[in-house]
């Protein structure tokens, strides 16, 4: 009975072994679990349905599908390879049987189309059954052709191709609440696209100074109000939020709200600017918060309020005396990704050593979790990690000096209802399920 | 720790990171930190500022050559670099007049900034120009292109940009060019004189030759630097092709600039 306070995951890993998963996103449903990784390929996983019999094979997720999304390219003009590592995977709103996600890498975004075929015809009067044509003197009858039901195939398909928008890297993606319309951000620029149009897009954002040497600032992620079509908010590389209205006027420069918390002076270092840009911003299911992830913070803003966060998370802090190296060896430039779960209650966020972070909103308790395979088998529960920062040590803690930087967990997903998460550590996809479905709620 | 206190910066507790360089800057630095025997063993704040200066900016110049280098990276570095500059330039350190313990911070500030208001308030912005000339090569590395067609299309109309109005608009290879131009006709700018005498203003009081375009490429230093010319050369990627002379007017250095940025 003590069990019911801990929180207890179950390890489905899946292992792959060839390329760094660069990005993991759920549908909307979380039937669907799309990945992207370093070689431009997208993996789409899918939930397998509920069965009485085996009670404990609540659900997993299996490869549904397999494509290339994205290919290197060269651009002869600047002399420089673009890479085709996926940067954002988004789900569009499932309208028909197919299911569609834009995925893109620096610079293209695309428009994929998942169907699934499972009959096809039979009895064609022209062609036999391999395809080849008859020899019409033996055709002596006529038959109409039927469907007969075949293995599922999963076809996938490009559909649009939104390409030439971007001078600089695509960092998100983001599908309007109005399901017409999408949004794709670089460093300087926003851009609003029509999912039917590709050869133009509309500049809603744009940051970039006359003159280049005055650039101090870059934009590292925005995302679309989850309700309201005409409200969206973009990050900066100085920890600031801005929240636009498109209704306000044709080009959105100018914020309607600007979210900024004062630096603390106390904490001031060569280091504190960096420390405070933002790698990623996500809205709450409800629309009433963001939360934004720093480099050793998470933050919940609340939306009518600019002036400072409402709760803030220590991710790592034992981290903050290591900035001198981390900044040596680029670490202090890594963009983690944040999540919410679907009621909004507990945030996660990724960390180094395969250590991921949860943070519970009402009970204010968080607890450091750890994706690799040493650590755990499959359906074991994940034991809790500690860091301990000099001191007293207890057995199993991890000191800070033997956390292994290149572990790091970039990319986090939540499944949009239940207690599913997925994980990306380096090349491997990790998928933890609940199995105590209460206290998380 | 007694040299921190008084400047409200977060300690650099890291020691890791200036293990190497206390080896090699040591010995330059001891006529002046000599007398802080007490201290010896950590290096000093500036010390540990002039080390994540020079870091800095080797990071900005050593980019991943095939691909384009990460713009966000980039901006943060060199606002890092900046804020460096400006706390060097309001203690003085940039004029090498005090490099010691920082009991006296205060009154240093006081006496820096005196030296400093005797040239014009322009001169501390304009001190950034020439040094943002270099950073700018990272911005616009991923505008980088045939030295040749810069050379002949100088003077080139720039692709107009609407960006005031509502207009669709794709952007293409054809504004990469014009936004090129742009940015090259700012690095020359940054270069030429504007007018010959306030470029006098700028540099006569002053001893930026650190900020020099020139003098980053082949890491040398004018002679009233101490101490952290050492660590400058060691970490500096010198090329030795560019001569001391003045690059601001003379046409060949500006192609061999525009060589070095395009990096053929």
């Amino acid at each position: 009975m003590g069990e019911d306070t801990d929180t207890r995951k179950i390890n489905h890993s899946f292992l792959r072994d060839h390329n760094y998963v660069t990005e993991v996103e759920f549908n909307h449903t979380g039937e669907l679990l799309a990945t992207g990784d370093k070689g431009g390929r997208v993996v789409i996983f899918q939930r397998e349905p509920e069965s009485k019999n085996e009670p404990y094979n609540q659900g997993e997720y299996n490869v549904y599908s397999t494509f290339q999304s994205h290919e290197p390219e060269f651009d002869y003009l600047k002399s420089l390879e673009i890479e085709e590592k996926i940067n954002k995977i988004k789900w569009l709103p499932q309208q028909n049987a197919a299911h569609s996600l834009l995925s893109t890498n620096d610079k293209t975004i695309k428009l994929w189309k998942i169907t699934e075929r499972d009959k096809r015809p039979e009895g064609y009067n022209l062609k036999d059954e391999e395809g080849k044509l008859k020899d019409l003197s033996t055709v002596t009858s006529l038959q109409v052709p039927v469907l007969k039901p075949m293995d599922l195939m999963v076809e996938v398909t490009p559909r649009r191709i939104f390409a030439n928008g971007h001078t600089y890297h695509v960092n998100s993606i983001s599908v309007n609440s109005d399901c017409e319309t999408y949004m794709s951000a670089d460093d300087l620029r926003i851009n609003l696209w029509h999912l039917a149009i590709t050869d133009r897009s509309f500049n809603i954002v744009d940051i970039k100074p006359a003159n280049m040497e005055d650039l101090t600032e870059v934009i590292t992620a925005s995302e679309f109000h989850p309700h309201h079509c005409n409200l969206f908010v973009y990050s900066s590389s100085k920890g600031s939020l801005r929240l636009c209205d498109m209704r306000a006027s044709a080009l959105c420069d100018k914020h309607s709200k600007l979210y900024e918390e004062p630096e603390d002076p106390s904490n001031r270092s060569f280091f504190s600017e960096i420390i405070s840009s933002v790698s990623d911003v996500k809205f709450s299911h409800s629309g009433r918060y963001m939360l934004t992830r720093d480099y050793l913070t998470v933050k919940v803003w609340d939306l009518n309020m600019e002036t400072k966060p409402v709760e803030t998370y220590q991710v790592h802090d034992y981290l903050r005396s290591k900035l001198c190296s981390l900044y040596e060896n680029d670490c202090i430039f890594d963009k983690f990704e944040c999540a919410w779960n679907g009621s909004d209650s507990v945030i996660m966020t990724g960390a180094y050593n395969n250590f991921f972070r949860m943070f519970d909103r009402n009970t204010k308790r968080d607890v450091t979790l750890e994706a690799s395979r040493e650590s755990s088998k499959p359906r074991a529960i994940l034991k809790p990690r500690r860091v301990c920062v000099g001191g007293k040590r207890r057995k199993d803690d991890i000191s800070v000096d033997s956390l292994d930087f290149t572990k790091k967990i970039l990319h986090t997903a939540w499944h949009p209802t239940e207690n599913i998460i997925a994980i990306a550590a380096t090349n491997n996809l990790y998928i933890f399920q609940d199995k105590v479905n209460s206290e998380m709620h | 720790m007694g040299e921190e206190e008084g400047l409200h910066q977060t300690p650099f507790l890291d020691t890791m990171f200036v293990r190497g360089l206390k080896r090699k800057c040591f010995d330059g630095e001891e006529d002046i930190e000599g007398t802080l025997a007490g201290i010896k063993a950590i290096p000093s704040y500036n010390l540990q500022r002039q080390s994540l200066l020079d870091m800095s900016l080797v990071k900005l110049q050593l980019c991943h050559m095939l691909v384009e280098p990460n713009l966000c990276r980039s901006v943060l570095i060199a606002n890092t670099v900046r804020q460096i500059q400006e706390e060097m330039t309001q203690d003085g350190t940039w004029q090498m007049i005090n490099t010691q313990s920082t009991g006296q911070a205060s009154l240093d500030r006081l006496v820096s900034t005196d030296i400093l208001c005797r040239s014009s308030r322009d001169q501390a912005e304009g001190k950034h120009v020439p040094a943002y000339g270099t950073f700018n090569k990272d911005f616009e590395n991923d505008q980088a292109q045939d030295s040749s067609d810069t050379m002949s299309t100088a003077s080139a109309v720039q692709a107009p940009r609407n960006l005031q109005s509502s207009v669709w608009e794709m952007e293409n290879p054809q504004e990469n060019k014009g936004n090129f131009q742009k940015s090259l006709d700012q690095i020359f700018e940054t270069l030429e004189n504007k007018s010959p005498n306030s470029v006098e203003d700028l540099f006569s009081e002053v001893d930026n030759s650190y900020y020099d375009l020139d003098t980053m490429l082949t890491g040398m230093m004018s002679n009233t630097k101490m101490g952290h010319c050492d660590s400058l050369e060691t970490f500096s990627s010198s090329t030795n092709t560019a001569s001391n002379s003045n690059c601001k007017s003379d046409l060949n250095d500006l192609d061999h600039i525009v060589e070095i940025l395009v990096e053929s």
